[in-house]
């Protein structure tokens, strides 16, 4: 009797340790920066929001964000596909390294996209001659969004793709439809929600970007300067409550894209 | 088709994985061995080591246990209604949607010098932002789901019912614990840790904002890296992002490896 009770006051401290660390870490912050940004009331957050450099800096990322979402949808559902389909040599190690930007440092990502692309390059010299700028202007960035969301839209559409039914595809194939056809109007239907999901999570992941933004973007103000970046200038500059507000937009977003995601998977899940 | 898709396959690889990664290794050897270790043998360069080092111990440590614990909570518990758990869940995916600046951000504005909790602290000669403290908190923040998102799908593939069985049969639940929950879930927390590791160490932006990046104090390896590229001193910066290239190379044939025994276990 005396070890059961023991062990009873023992779960019961364990249980509320975890629950009040996990909210602590995660549910707190979240709130503190909603309250600070409109610690000072409604004008002084709208001040914060309506300054142009601050909403130029969101719009920016939101479209490059978009950007290389879209870079990402295509080039991610063509290496899924075809990391799955076909058996080639280096197939497996093709697959192992498309986690390498989810395992390698952002800044680093950032470092080797300025090597690469930087005015000493050769890549970047030669754009120089031919009349347009890659690094600090805006295809470094979406550059640099591509290389950190890459393996968001494969991962999500590799699943799908193995548990497909081959039967629908020889069906369609009998029945004298075009390869093309095919793909289009029986296997990019199934695929839809991992692209979508992986595309929503790539964009999500690129708006909140910022080490690898950072070094190749230049951040001119209005100019190339991305919001998260903007929120950086706005802390070291001491102006809290302005980088709390920018915060909170992107944050909004960027919440009810994932909610959108979790819905998206939870609706082909109970299928 | 086939004959078209590999090929561009490949070339998509060259170019974005393969391309950057010899650069950054022909970038550090730029001036040859003895720039390289010039540039980790600065006095900064191994400090920033070694503080990335310390933070990526002290994380991985609390995000393990916490983590199996809280998904063991959210997957098992009887003491939390369905509604509330899948609150949780959803919370519990947050971290993933703030960007790590902001996440720094939150941490000072909580616990910054200006806030009264920061300043009773002050007062009592804990330090936490700018500090190695905050530094482990922002960090704990980006990386907490990762470890619980890989062992729930593990206890929800497993079920209950043999741990059922083994309390019914009177073993206590640490028992209980280590010899039925443990051995299903070994693999998933291994790759949970990795996963972990992976993230701590190239973490950047919450430790940026939370640290100050102070030489020789709080700067971390990434942060390092950014420093000496600002000032212009990139054959250092090369020299340590090396490093950490490399660590990321080490640690995907690992996470490969720990996948690979996952799916037979």
């Amino acid at each position: 009797m005396n070890l059961k009770f023991r062990s009873r006051w023992w779960s019961f401290g364990f249980r509320s340790t975890v629950m009040l660390y996990f909210i602590m870490l995660i549910v707190i912050p979240i709130i503190g920066i909603y309250t600070q940004s409109f610690s000072l009331g409604w004008t002084p957050f709208y001040e914060s929001i309506s300054d142009p450099l601050a909403w130029k800096a969101v719009l920016l990322t939101v479209k490059l964000a978009l950007i290389a979402a879209i870079i990402n949808i295509l080039i991610g559902t063509m290496i899924g596909w075809t990391l799955n389909r076909y058996k080639f040599a280096g197939r497996r190690l093709l697959n192992s390294l498309v986690d390498l930007p989810f395992a390698l440092p952002t800044a680093v990502g950032g470092l080797m996209i300025l090597l690469l692309l930087g005015p000493n390059s050769v890549v970047g010299s030669l754009a120089e001659k031919l009349g347009f700028e890659i690094v600090f202007h805006e295809p470094a960035i979406v550059v640099a969004m591509v290389f950190v969301t890459f393996p968001f839209v494969i991962r999500a559409v590799q699943p799908l793709l193995e548990e497909l039914d081959k039967s629908e595809e020889e069906a369609a194939y009998t029945m004298g439809a075009t390869k093309a056809k095919t793909f289009i109007s029986i296997i990019f239907p199934s695929l839809l929600p991992g692209v979508l999901s992986g595309g929503m999570l790539a964009f999500s992941r690129a708006l909140a970007e910022f080490g690898a933004v950072v070094l190749v973007a230049g951040n001119i103000p209005g100019k190339t300067l991305i919001a998260s970046v903007y929120i950086y200038g706005e802390i070291e500059s001491d102006n809290s409550q302005g980088a709390a507000a920018v915060s909170i937009v992107l944050l909004t977003f960027s919440f009810l894209i994932l909610w959108v995601v979790s819905r998206v998977q939870a609706r082909r899940h109970s299928k | 088709m086939k004959k078209v898709w590999i090929p561009i396959t490949y070339l998509i690889f060259i170019i974005l994985i393969i391309i950057p990664l010899i650069r950054i290794f022909t970038g550090a050897m730029g001036d040859g061995w003895g720039g390289f270790s010039d540039a980790l043998s600065r006095p900064e360069a191994l400090h920033a080591l070694m503080m990335t080092g310390l933070i990526t111990i002290v994380v991985t440590i609390i995000n393990t246990l916490f983590g199996v614990m809280l998904s063991l909570y959210l997957v098992r518990a009887e003491w939390l209604s369905g509604k509330l758990k899948q609150l949780l869940n959803s919370v519990l995916d947050l971290p993933f949607a703030v960007s790590p600046i902001i996440g720094g951000l939150m941490i000072v504005l909580l616990l910054g010098p200006n806030t009264a909790l920061g300043s009773l602290l002050n007062d009592a000669g804990i330090s936490i932002v700018y500090a190695f403290p905050g530094m482990v908190i922002a960090t704990l923040f980006v990386t907490f789901p990762m470890m619980v998102r890989e062992i729930m799908p593990v206890l929800q593939e497993i079920g209950s019912s043999q741990e059922e069985a083994a309390s019914t049969l009177g073993a206590y639940s640490w028992y209980t614990f280590w010899k039925v929950t443990w051995p299903a879930i070994r693999w998933g927390v291994i790759y949970g840790v990795v996963l972990t590791v992976a993230r701590c160490f190239g973490e950047f932006g919450a430790v940026l904002v939370v640290s100050g990046n102070i030489i020789n104090k709080t700067q971390t390896a990434t942060t390092l890296v950014y420093q000496d590229v600002e000032n212009f001193n990139v054959t250092a910066a090369n020299g340590v992002a090396l490093v950490l290239a490399a660590f990321s190379v080490g640690l995907l044939l690992l996470m490969e490896w720990a996948k690979k025994r996952k799916e037979v276990h």
